[in-house]
């Protein structure tokens, strides 16, 4: 069977350039990079050439980049890091109701112990309102995170204006990048951001490595203690082969972006066209044009369940997503459709395809076959459906 | 993470659909995840002549509702309401952990649609 991966979102291949290149780091330049030897000296240079890499695709200095072993490492060092830095001077953090899970459960967690955390509403669209931003901003509010674009529904969030607020009012700025690093052009400068958390493994390196950007002069406290790795930010032994893959994946990335964008919105447009106009009481989740990621499609496909479609479209080779209370381990439906105002039964429908370099357009006619046939065996045997006729 | 009995009555679901002048229908909503099963009965001398569902649910809930209409159907009523969720759980090869409450609709929806046909019957 072909199998059709339309999962990006949630991971991707590594790249065969960026795999090659790591393997030559496990088995030839296998030396810790802290080490004054040759085999020492050789990893180091090219773990410095990665830092630069990734500092490239952010506009950044390459002194300005910490490695991680990943995005949720990368966001709880920037707001755990941050808010502890800062605690003398006020004790308000501000985020939004649609953020990962790695941001909301770390703000949660600081809630519980001793600060103040205001979460913000979102439109319909999935969009942040800069005008409630600026509303909930307290003279103690000491940090602000606020991702750049959304994993589910891909809705790309006034990033750049908040920063200008952040800025002039002297408010550290977080911006959770894992999502839009590598499909979104990023300069933290024009961005005005302070702490910005990307992660390897969305675009097409490796698992297990991410990075915080720090901009110079902002101070955190680290959450790791050890060796005094990466500016005593991070200790532990650098993962080497990982970071040097990552490293790989941005070049790659910064040199591919534009060529692909223009690939990957064509094929989303005509994958969400196609299901609008092939499926009834269908609902795009998210803003539409350029304010939506290139390769995300989130439709709401009513009287039908999520888990039941993913299992339809597993059988047939299509590998997706939903936001369905059944596909979660804590049964409860997406948190961001349900800011975005959908009910429970609508965000229990919802179905994420995130399109990724390697599909073609022969795998969107497949879908856009199969998935109508699909729909309408479970909606014959969905008790919703006969009363909405 | 299925097992294959479940697999197979998802993409074979038995007995789907709603059978037009029940004389027992139950309808039941899972609280955990806001699941919907209906089943209706063609109940005829205490005995279950035909039975359908519809379920608006995951797999495991599609494949219990399945199951529970195979083992209620000829039965009598008595028989029916013995039919326990852990039975029907047990009947597709067991479920995975997260997946056990979902079965909780199958015999919950028959057994309400039991009821339902002895309450209009105790009206008449
Ligand atoms: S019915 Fe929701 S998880 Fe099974």
């Amino acid at each position: 069977m072909k199998r059709i991966y339309l999962d990006h979102s949630a991971t991707t291949p590594v790249d065969p350039q960026a795999a090659e290149l790591m393997m030559t780091y496990f088995l030839e330049y296998y030396g810790n990079p802290s080490s004054i030897h040759f085999f020492g000296r050789q990893v180091k240079k090219a773990l410095e050439e990665a830092r630069y890499q990734v500092a490239s695709l952010i506009n950044a200095d390459p002194s300005e980049i910490t490695f991680t072993s990943g995005g949720t490492e990368a966001d709880n060092l920037a707001i755990q890091g941050a808010a502890r830095a800062r605690s003398g001077k006020g004790k308000h953090l501000i985020t939004s109701a649609i953020e990962h899970h790695a941001v909301l459960d770390t703000f949660k967690y600081l809630a519980k112990n001793g600060y103040e955390l205001t979460i913000l509403p979102v439109d319909e669209e999935g969009i942040v309102s800069v005008d409630e931003l600026k509303k909930a901003i307290r003279p103690d509010t000491i940090l602000i995170s606020i991702m750049h674009a959304n994993n589910e529904v891909g809705s790309i969030q006034p990033a750049a204006e908040i920063g200008r607020i952040t800025r002039e009012k002297g408010i550290i700025f977080h911006v959770d990048a894992v999502q839009s690093l590598g499909k979104l052009p990023i300069d933290v400068k024009t961005m005005n951001a302070d702490l910005l958390t990307v992660s390897s493994h969305k675009i097409y390196g490796p698992k297990g490595v991410g990075a915080l950007y720090i901009r110079k002069g902002i101070k955190i406290s680290p959450l790791v203690y050890g060796g005094s790795q990466e500016r005593k930010l991070r200790s532990g032994t650098e993962n080497t082969p990982g970071i040097i893959g990552f490293g790989k994946a941005c070049e790659l990335a910064g040199e591919r972006m534009e060529e692909e964008n223009r690939k990957l919105i064509t094929q989303r447009d005509k994958l969400m066209n196609g299901i609008i106009s092939r499926i009834g009481h269908v609902k795009i989740n998210g803003p539409l044009g350029d304010k939506r990621l290139p390769g995300n499609v989130n439709v709401s496909i009513n009287y039908i369940e999520g888990e039941s479609l993913l299992l339809s479209l597993d059988m047939l080779g299509i590998a997706a997503s939903s936001g369905s209370a059944c596909t979660s381990g804590s049964l409860d439906p997406s948190h961001v459709l349900l800011a975005m105002g959908l009910s429970h039964e609508v965000a229990h429908g919802s179905l994420r395809l995130s399109l990724g370099r390697h599909n073609t357009d022969e795998d969107i006619d497949f879908v856009l076959e199969e998935l109508p046939k699909i729909v309408d065996r479970l909606r014959m045997m969905s008790p919703l459906y006969h009363k909405a006729n | 993470m299925y097992s294959e009995k479940v697999i197979d009555h998802f993409t074979n679901p038995r007995n789907v659909g709603e059978i037009e002048n029940a004389n027992g229908i139950g309808q039941v909503g899972n609280a955990k995840c806001g699941d919907i099963m209906k089943i209706t009965l063609d109940i005829k001398d205490d005995m279950i002549k035909n039975v359908k569902f519809k379920t608006f649910g995951c797999g495991a809930a599609v494949a219990t509702s399945s199951m529970v209409t195979e083992m209620v159907k000829g039965k009598t009523l008595e028989e029916a309401m013995d039919v326990t969720n852990a039975a029907v759980a047990e009947a597709l090869g067991g479920l995975p952990e997260t997946k056990m409450h979902c079965s909780n609709l199958a015999a919950d929806a028959v057994h309400a649609a039991i009821k339902d046909y002895l309450d209009k019957k105790i009206k008449v």
